[in-house]
């Protein structure tokens, strides 16, 4: 909106003179300090992580070699970087379609005539508010082999006790609870909102024309929230490729910590990338390799969902 | 629930530009409207009352919400050699004392303690401000490039910067920064979702005329930021610092990664520290937990409205 000089009564000319530069400067020193800070310490670190990604670059030495693309080479032919490759994206797909789809449901639940809203809101929010490491520690105890809560559930109902760290399925099965069980209510909270917005007049078709709670959720809601689904997947996604807290304290920290168990069962790219760049020998070099090839898969999971989405939509 | 300071509602009476935004206010429980009364009593013939199946899958997920919560507690106050008992303990026991004791005596935590209330302070005040001032920038002052430096504000929340850790840690060692709360303070200072939330809200919220009027009467842009803008912005305020308070209290791969003496570490490291031992035991482990999770479920006790408005609004117009 435009703030007009109209009326500011005749001031002396060095008056007029400063009153314009405040006028036209203030906007840019005012957005100035956001963009200067996120440059240096946001931007300008992602694009310089190239750079180093194409040198022998290690803290230990001051000399840093151009090697071209051969730190890319060293990984692509790496079988731990497939190995964190695979177990990223096994982790997030276990994490995050069960966790949307029940936020889903649950922000349905929460459209309803409820008693105490605000009541149930906090409630679905209260995980969201313990931090990733107490969540990594609290849910290593409740997943132990011996004395978890889990496996003694598991064993009084008659099933087996299951090792669930030792295990590739079972100790992703265990992270991504881990991550669903901190996300689900955030989730549903942001489906809430979005279906809050959906103009009442849909659903009195849908109910004049016999849909049932659950049709009207998935063939009227869902497709009318779907800015904000294709937004919840996207952004879980890129929380779920940088996956790191929680499988480094699944596996009790130290050094099982950094390669994500003792046969790498769930060592994730985050975790890989921690473990060459400051756990040995700060390949910096390397590192920035993985991290750039991180960002790399990032940007085409993103546009993935994207294009994957828009084809939905307009098949249906 | 009524919270009358509170007032997300982007449209206070005769705001004028902000009110076509109205139709797309996302909460009407929690922020009582003045114009919503109508819509909800249409609502309520169409919204059906919840049935006791509702009721029961909402208690099943508080209890899922709480249990690892309230079991961390159990733990905590129980010998560890208790933990190993079948079937294992589900009430608190009395060793509550005992192990908060051992866990000081372990770790540095109360160091551990004021280093992460000071960065999450420090991250804290100065995100507010620094989003402020800009959302004011781009909500009520025109220039130039205004729009699309807006488009890249809303492109960089995207930006995973976790990824440029390396070339980060590299500007501390320049800076000489490493194993000091600055290099964990620095990259926190802003945030793009809090300018892009305080540009929304100040852009519904913020009668122009109230700022022209300032203007007539030679006010300058900093003085209108000052008495009329910051005390305008006070409930987004609120909603925005929770949120980066809480986010910036549970950081945790950065300031692994930069802080290295145990006296430097926030709570998050030190709890990592605890866990990481040799012989992991598992009641010092889980009262460290209880100890760093204490003072945010403080916090969501008497804040947790405002998260839920805050993550609400930045859901709807993001």
């Amino acid at each position: 909106m435009t703030v007009t000089a109209k009326g500011a009564a005749r001031p002396s000319p060095a008056g007029l003179w400063r009153y314009r530069l405040d006028l036209k400067a203030s906007p840019y020193l005012y957005i100035a300090p956001f963009f200067a800070l996120f440059a240096v310490f946001g931007l300008f670190p992602l694009a310089f992580t190239a750079w180093v990604s194409t040198h022998e670059w290690s803290l230990l030495s001051d000399e840093h070699v151009f090697v071209g693309l051969g730190n890319y080479q060293a990984l692509l032919t790496d079988p731990y970087f497939w190995n964190a490759l695979a177990n990223t994206i096994s982790i997030l797909l276990l994490a995050t379609v069960p966790q949307l789809f029940a936020a889903l449901l649950l922000a349905h639940l929460l459209t309803m005539r409820l008693r105490g809203q605000t009541f149930w809101r906090m409630g679905m929010l209260l995980p969201n508010v313990a931090s990733v490491v107490a969540v990594a520690v609290i849910f290593s105890q409740l997943f132990g082999r011996d004395f978890g809560l889990v496996n003694w559930v598991l064993e009084s109902l008659g099933a087996g006790r299951i090792d669930w760290q030792a295990g590739t399925a079972s100790s992703h099965i265990a992270i991504a609870v881990m991550v669903a069980w901190k996300w689900t209510g955030y989730n549903a909270l942001i489906y809430l909102a979005a279906m809050q917005a959906v103009p009442k007049e849909v659903y009195e078709a849908a109910h004049l024309d016999g849909a049932s709670r659950l049709q009207q959720l998935f063939q009227v809601t869902v497709p009318m929230i779907r800015p904000t689904v294709v937004f919840t997947v996207i952004v879980s996604t890129i929380y779920g490729l940088q996956i790191f807290a929680e499988p480094q304290l699944f596996a009790g920290g130290g050094a099982n910590g950094v390669t994500g168990g003792a046969s790498r069962q769930f060592q994730t790219l985050t975790l890989y990338l921690y473990e060459h760049g400051f756990n040995r020998g700060f390949q910096f070099g390397y590192a920035s390799a993985v991290a750039w090839t991180m960002f790399a898969v990032i940007v085409l999971v993103a546009l993935l969902n994207y294009v994957f989405i828009r084809r939905i939509r307009s098949a249906s | 629930m009524t919270s009358p300071d509170l007032d997300l509602d982007p449209a206070p009476a005769g705001a004028g530009p902000g009110a076509a935004a109205d139709s797309r206010r996302p909460d009407r429980s929690a922020l009582p409207g003045r114009s919503g009364r109508r819509a909800r009593a249409r609502m309520r013939l169409l919204r059906e009352r919840p049935g006791r199946l509702a009721y029961l899958t909402l208690v099943a997920v508080l209890f899922f919400s709480g249990f690892p919560l309230y079991y961390s507690v159990v733990v905590a106050s129980r010998d560890n050699s208790a933990l190993a008992s079948v079937p294992p303990p589900v009430l608190p026991g009395a060793n509550l004392v005992e192990n908060v004791e051992r866990v000081f005596a372990t770790v540095p935590f109360g160091t551990a303690l004021v280093n992460s209330v000071l960065v999450s302070a420090a991250v804290t005040a100065s995100v507010v401000f620094f989003s402020t001032l800009a959302g004011f920038a781009f909500a009520k002052l025109s220039f130039k490039g205004a729009k699309g430096l807006l488009v890249a504000v809303v492109a960089t929340m995207m930006v995973p910067v976790q990824l440029g850790v390396i070339p980060l840690y590299m500007l501390m060692i320049e800076l000489e920064w490493t194993d000091t709360l600055w290099a964990v303070i620095a990259p926190g200072l802003v945030n793009a979702f809090g300018v892009f939330f305080m540009t929304q809200y100040l852009r519904g919220s913020l009668p122009g005329s109230l700022i022209e009027s300032a203007r007539v009467d030679g006010a300058s842009t900093f003085r209108i930021f000052w008495q009329i803008v910051m005390p305008a912005a006070r409930p987004a305020a609120v909603v925005l610092g929770v949120l980066t308070f809480l986010t910036a209290w549970n950081d945790y791969f950065w300031p692994l990664i930069v802080l290295s003496s145990p006296d430097r570490y926030t709570v998050q490291v030190a709890l990592s520290s605890l866990s990481g031992g040799y012989v992991t035991d598992q009641s010092l482990v889980l009262t460290g937990t209880m100890l760093a999770t204490l003072p945010l479920l403080a916090v969501f006790a008497l804040l947790g409205k405002y998260m839920i408005s805050g993550i609400m609004q930045g859901a709807v117009k993001g």
